[in-house]
């Protein structure tokens, strides 16, 4: 058992790392909020997938790798295993995590609800932002396992989440779905 | 019914949710340095790292008080042990010692250690001016107002710049007297 730390410290920071994000530095361009957000991911996925493949021979396919991801890194990351992997064969990966923990603590706001503006939309982009992080993390362990890929979130009814990702193994002009 | 008696730091630290380590400290690390990008200026990401740790103090003080049990510190000194002994330790698993009082007993340093937000951290020689771990200055600063002590908190020693520990100084600044009645909408 390595080192931990109480949930509360990552919590916290994501939390503040979102706001900073979207509320201060790029609150008018949710995108490029979300490009930063998702770059940290990229970083922390990328290093995280370096340490816990240090002891393990290659993977010879992407599937080995992606089984990789679903059991053992969200394990690491999450104390559990990814629920559910489909595919249609063709590089596209869905994983099911049915208790997703980052989002298990996040409520609608509902201050939202009474504006103007669709409230189901604003209510789903500020969540969506949380989602650009684990994105990031997926992204950079594949990445680093070799298999360059764009990874989207989405989330179909709370606190299930799925991911949604176009995997392009010879290719890597694919734009990023988001 | 019997006050009930406050928790030890051990104790607390055991009985919460844990992740992994090394999650949060790649996290953290990747933060800083998407900053130092996005900022340029290392004075600048100071800033908004203690920013950051003063928004998070301001919350997780409420987690403090419901999880420790702790009843109202009589004076700063016992503050400040509470900070080092239960605080710390609680969220980030990891004790502090409390030294250098001065003679008035406003202004003591919080000495760290082992400190889990530097582990593989090295700094380049372009960010010696990075106060890497500045979100915890602000973490305690925000928590502490939140209690009616307003306080400075600065790094005296950084590990990341060749210290032997990391110490932060903590200086009372002024104690804000609680005022009744509150107003219903603050």
């Amino acid at each position: 058992m390595g080192r931990e730390v109480s949930e509360s410290c990552i919590d916290s920071l994501l939390t503040e790392m979102v706001a900073s994000y979207c509320n201060q530095f790029y609150s008018n361009t949710p995108e490029l909020a979300a490009r930063r957000i998702e770059a940290i991911g990229y970083q922390v996925g990328h290093q995280l997938s370096e340490r816990y493949t240090m002891d393990r021979p290659r993977f010879t396919d992407h599937l080995e790798a992606i089984k990789f991801i679903c059991k053992d890194f969200w394990s690491e990351l999450f104390k559990k295993q990814i629920d559910n992997l489909k595919t249609n064969h063709r590089g596209t990966f869905v994983l099911q995590d049915n208790k997703f923990r980052w989002l298990s603590r996040i409520s609608g706001d509902p201050s939202v609800d009474n504006g103007t503006q669709d409230p189901e939309s604003k209510a789903a982009q500020a969540m969506s932002m949380y989602l650009y992080f684990p994105c990031g993390i997926i992204r950079g362990a594949l990445s680093n396992l070799g298999i360059p890929c764009a990874v989207s979130a989405d989330i179909s009814s709370l606190p299930a989440c799925e991911y949604n990702w176009i995997l392009s193994p010879c290719c890597f002009s694919i734009k990023y779905a988001f | 019914m019997a006050p009930v008696a406050p928790r030890s730091g051990d104790a607390i630290f055991a009985s919460v949710e844990h992740v992994n380590a090394e999650l949060f400290t790649l996290t953290y690390g990747a933060i800083v340095r998407q900053l130092l990008t996005d900022l340029e200026e290392v004075e600048e990401v100071n800033k908004q790292l203690d920013q950051m740790g003063y928004n998070i103090g301001v919350r997780l003080i409420d987690e403090f008080l419901a999880k420790s049990n702790v009843s109202r510190c009589v004076d700063f000194k016992e503050t400040a042990d509470v900070i080092a002994k239960i605080g710390f330790k609680m969220f980030l698993g990891v004790g502090a010692s409390v030294t250098n009082w001065d003679a008035d007993g406003t202004c003591c340093s919080i000495v760290l250690e082992d400190n889990p937000l530097v582990d593989f951290v090295e700094l380049p020689d372009t960010c010696q001016g990075l106060y890497y771990c500045n979100i915890l200055s602000g973490v305690v600063r925000g928590a502490l107002e939140m209690v009616s002590m307003k306080t400075e908190v600065t790094w005296v020693r950084d590990m990341l710049r060749g210290d032997d520990a990391f110490e932060l100084q903590v200086k009372l600044l002024k104690q804000v007297p609680e005022e009744y009645p509150y107003k219903d909408d603050e």
